[in-house]
């Protein structure tokens, strides 16, 4: 029937098909779907930038507009990925530049990113219109310059946690008189500014809707601000600190006042540095905030925190440092009926001390919040009876992600494994899609999660399981998995070769510090071709490349169509490399590769 | 090449159920000068070859207050060699998890509490007893290794703040395990994680209850054992670990409950190169800090370190202070909350932590309007 259709009639039908796995779902239907499909999608998706090469992107998608890559491994956030490992953006940039893509936003996350990377990107598009970068690095705000001077209707330029180093130029002062487009702008995580820059910027486009400071804006620049943008929706405050009593301060009534005037804003963050005593200049914008972020707060405390909560009656989504305390957390149940997103940070993470957040805070929000579905919960403790209470009074959990300080600590009343208590979680949360356990388990909890969370897609184990059937009891039951990633964890190569082709259903999976041997990791990469298995060697930990028997210490394995990548380093073995490096060459193992 | 060891033993931290009970290890911990205190950041201890002084790093605050339980640090399978583990850990055989050999971070359960724990050591990993011997050696090759220091900052990929930022919180044990190998490094690399965690050796073994522990293992929970940190865990973002390392200084708040764990502050000083920065909260004197200063920046002073005050004096008042720098041409300055320059000493100790942002050493001919008397007096003496 569709056949019938001219082309414009499919095209203007998928236009209403956005998310890009629905989009891919389109395109398998028949050539014809493929094939219109794949000139109208502007949206692109690559969840692994090592998966596909930018040729092909380019080759499937010339009408690509908008573009998102992630890089590193989940856990390089942890450390845990040596530097060097990868993720260049340069290639992307290039061989879109030589191209004729009209790209106007790219969206990078754990990606290296230089300033070559980020002078060519300005240059090349003339359309460009926004960039985002998440957990990146690699750049210095020479890059930054270029961005602003030469993307003349730039709209977002959002830097989150990026490692940036900071040059004495005054990037923002780049951004040409011309600019007047911006709509977010967001570099908290640089420590400098030129204020003055800052101030004319923001007064000369009126569209901003979203503005993230950092700790250099003071809190007199933050007033002066705030009255040229009345119409934010989204704040990141800076240095919120007065040397003064806020009563003696004109500076603090002039806020005051001002604030009293920013209607609009459903988002607040920032406070890096903050005098509480000035606090109760925001309460007014409290009432209508749906998002309130205070997990860099960590001058904000005790009962100013619990103030400012009670006030937060809206509140979906709130990430906070676990100064809070399970009495704070009692408030938040108390007051935010409608949470649906709560993270708990620690707020010291070198772990010299309590985490002052335990179970009976968690239970606490979840019967005070029901609708929540979506939690990180860093804390020093957790028992079965509470995550199974848990699991009873909040049941929409898309994504629970536990982090009980101690690795592999048991339930601290029965002394048991935690495995009921995530059990119970799993088998609640039916449309569960992300799981990070912690605390003492067995291979019982990963029965479980085989069993139940049949909607899941990335689950984090680190400390866990007893042998490699637990490994197998979640490989073989979670059929929507995409990204598995083990630390610490007794499994070895019989789970890892059990089913092979479960790899290429998968993003990705990461084991460290398990039981697989070298030999097991070249029996997998000899077998599935399309999978590219990188053995991480730091240290030289692996001295021989014909002593199968040898643990590897990291393995990342991924599913690609260009495999293998060119850009690895020295220390990261792939089975070609194992194979082809002179001196490594074993006659059977080339015979056996020819044959 | 030696295998990579790493086993960092750390004990004196708390037991999971009280934290009244004091560390073991605090003795050595605020002893200033007498025993080695090593300094866990990447590069920082080698700069001078005096034993460095009382500088104490994060790693000595968890000490003081850790919770954690005592797992090795490695870079690969997590040790059992820890010998402290909550006595209720050792409860903890249950039928289902004796079957197979559980994952060694939990050894009691297999009841290896009393034997020898070399055998559950990974191939290539030493013992705690094995690096023990082993330090005498390391300690020697560790201040031919050439400047760490300099090594990472040239490092084209990792930009000074980056480096500064990733080390100086974690105390450098992280950073041993995720090194940045590039062509030369990886030697480096290698020795570097003993190099830094050996150094831990000798303050342990001061302590009083250091060695006994290590040997027997026994469930002695009211002398509980500091964990050494894992890599990567908790698993919190390097970026925002940083974030808070930095802010939670920056605060000027204080709440009633004791402040956060550690106070760095830098220090420069005229002439020197590069800065340093300390804990302030690991020393409670004026004397302690002045003494550690010393000790740092000993190898940039023309030999005219300050003198070490009258043998037998024990408490200095802070008027002393003054009295302490007038043989040497420096004096000891702070700057405030208020952004002002101002003479260390005046103030008692709890009122300058708390108000003082960084340090400076600086050279009696700036310190004119400061330390007025201070001149006078070593003018007389010159």
């Amino acid at each position: 029937m569709m056949n019938y259709f001219p082309d414009e009639v499919l095209e203007h039908v998928f236009d209403f098909v956005t998310s890009h796995r629905d989009r891919n779902a389109v395109s398998l239907v028949c050539k014809l779907w493929y094939r219109v499909e794949r000139f109208s999608r502007q949206r692109v998706f690559i969840g692994n930038c090592y998966a596909i090469s930018p040729e092909r992107l380019i080759a499937r998608f010339p009408g690509v507009k908008a573009l998102t890559l992630k890089g590193k491994p989940h856990f390089a956030d942890f450390n845990l990925v040596p530097q060097d490992w990868g993720g260049y953006v340069q290639p992307w940039i290039e061989a879109l530049a030589r191209s004729r893509i009209g790209l106007e936003e790219l969206r990078l996350k754990r990606m290296v990113v230089s300033d070559e990377s980020l002078d060519v990107l300005s240059r090349s598009f003339t359309n460009f219109k926004s960039l985002v970068l998440v957990s990146c690095e690699g750049f210095t705000t020479d890059g930054l310059a270029a961005i602003a001077a030469n993307c003349w209707f730039l709209r977002e330029l959002d830097l989150q946690e990026n490692e940036i180093e900071e040059k004495k130029n005054d990037w923002l002062g780049c951004f040409p008189d011309s600019c007047t487009s911006l709509v977010s702008l967001n570099f908290a995580c640089l420590k400098e500014v030129n204020l003055a820059a800052l101030e004319r910027l923001v007064a000369r486009n009126p569209n901003l809707k979203s503005l993230k400071l950092n700790g250099a804006v003071t809190l007199e620049a933050l007033q002066r601000i705030l009255m040229r943008a009345p119409q934010l929706v989204d704040l990141g405050t800076g240095s919120f600190v007065l040397d003064r009593d806020p009563n003696d301060s004109e500076t603090y009534k002039k806020l005051r006042a001002t604030i009293l005037q920013c209607r609009s804003i459903r988002n607040l963050s920032g406070f890096l540095k903050v005098t509480p005593r000035c606090l109760p200049a925001i309460y007014p914008i409290c009432l209508n905030l749906t998002y309130l972020n205070l997990s860099y707060a960590a001058g904000i405390h005790g009962s100013e925190l619990i103030k400012l909560i009670r006030l937060c009656g809206k509140l979906q989504r709130l990430w906070i440092l676990d100064c809070i305390e399970d009495k704070g957390l009692e408030v938040v149940a108390s007051t935010c009926k409608d949470l649906q997103e709560l993270r708990v940070f620690p707020s010291d993470p070198f772990g010299a001390g309590h985490t002052a957040v335990t179970e009976t805070g968690l239970v606490a929000i979840s019967s005070g919040c029901p609708k929540l579905n979506s939690l990180l919960y860093l804390c020093q403790q957790m028992t079965n009876a509470a995550l199974i209470a848990v699991a009873k009074n909040c049941p929409n959990f898309i994504r629970f992600r536990l982090c009980i300080r101690d690795p592999a600590k048991p339930d601290p009343v029965t002394m048991q494994p935690l495995d009921e208590g995530f059990g119970a979680i799993v088998q609640s949360s039916k449309r569960l899609r992300r799981l990070s356990l912690s605390g003492l388990l067995t291979d019982r909890v990963l029965l479980y999660i085989g069993k139940y969370a049949e909607q899941l897609e990335m689950l984090s184990i680190a400390f866990a399981g007893e042998s490699d059937k637990g490994m197998l009891y979640v490989l073989n039951g979670c059929k929507k998995l995409r990204k598995l990633e083990i630390r610490d964890s007794p499994f070895g190569d019989m789970a890892l070769l059990r089913d092979v082709g479960k790899y290429e259903t998968m993003r990705s999976l990461w084991m460290s510090s398990c039981d697989v041997t070298l030999g097991g990791c070249k029996t997998l990469a000899k077998k599935m071709p399309r999978l590219n298995v990188e053995i991480i060697n730091e240290n030289d930990q692996i001295k021989f490349a014909h002593e199968d028997s040898q643990k590897v210490e990291k393995m990342y394995l991924y599913r690609t169509l260009v495999w293998p990548r060119d850009d690895a380093p020295e220390f990261v073995w792939t089975l070609e490399k194992l194979l082809f490096t002179p001196g490594v060459l074993l006659e059977d193992q080339w015979s056996s590769l020819t044959n | 090449m030696s295998p990579p060891l790493l086993s960092a033993e750390e004990e004196g931290g708390q037991s999971n159920v009280s934290l009244a009970s004091s560390s073991p290890t605090m003795d050595c911990i605020s002893q200033s000068g007498s025993g080695l205190k090593e300094r866990n950041y990447l590069g920082l201890s080698d700069c001078s070859s005096v034993d460095s002084s009382a500088v104490s790093s994060l790693l000595e605050e968890k000490k003081n207050n850790l919770n954690l339980r005592a797992t090795e640090l490695r870079l690969g399978l997590p040790g059992s060699q820890s010998p402290e583990r909550e006595p209720e850990l050792c409860l903890l055989k249950s039928g289902k998890l004796d079957e197979k050999p559980l994952f060694p971070l939990l050894p009691s359960k297999e009841g290896i509490c009393s034997s020898s724990q070399k055998n559950v050591v990974s191939g290539n990993k030493r013992g705690f007893s094995d690096t023990m011997d082993g330090f005498s050696e390391v300690k020697s090759s560790m201040y031919t290794e050439g400047n760490w220091m300099f090594q990472t900052a040239s490092d084209s990929e990792a930009p000074e703040s980056v480096g500064q930022g990733k080390f100086s919180g974690n105390s450098g044990m992280n950073v041993a395990l995720s090194p940045r190998p590039s062509g030369a490094q990886p030697a480096i690399m290698k020795e570097l994680p003993t190099k830094v965690l050996q150094q831990e050796r000798p303050r342990g073994t001061n302590g009083t209850s250091h060695s006994p522990k290590t040997a027997s293992n026994n469930n002695n929970s009211s002398a509980p054992a500091p964990k050494a940190q894992v890599v990567g865990w908790p698993p919190i973002r390097s970026f925002r670990k940083n974030s808070l390392a930095t802010t939670s200084k920056n605060n000027d708040e204080v709440d009633g409950k004791p402040g956060p764990g550690a106070l760095f502050v830098k220090v420069s000083m005229d002439g020197a190169p590069y800065l340093r920065k300390v804990d302030l909260r690991t020393y409670a004197t004026y004397q302690e800090l002045s003494t550690a200063l010393e000790k740092m920046f000993s190898c940039f002073t023309l030999g005219q370190c300050g003198s070490q005050g009258a043998p037998g004096r024990e408490m200095l008042s802070e008027s002393k202070l003054r009295d302490l720098l007038h043989g040497s041409e420096y004096v000891l300055t702070y700057e405030d909350k208020d952004g002002d320059w101002m003479l260390v000493g005046d103030v008692p100790w709890e009122m300058f932590i708390d108000s003082c942002k960084r340090l400076k050493i600086m050279k009696g001919s700036d310190a004119i309007g400061l330390a007025p008397r201070a001149m006078e007096k070593s003018r007389n003496r010159n």
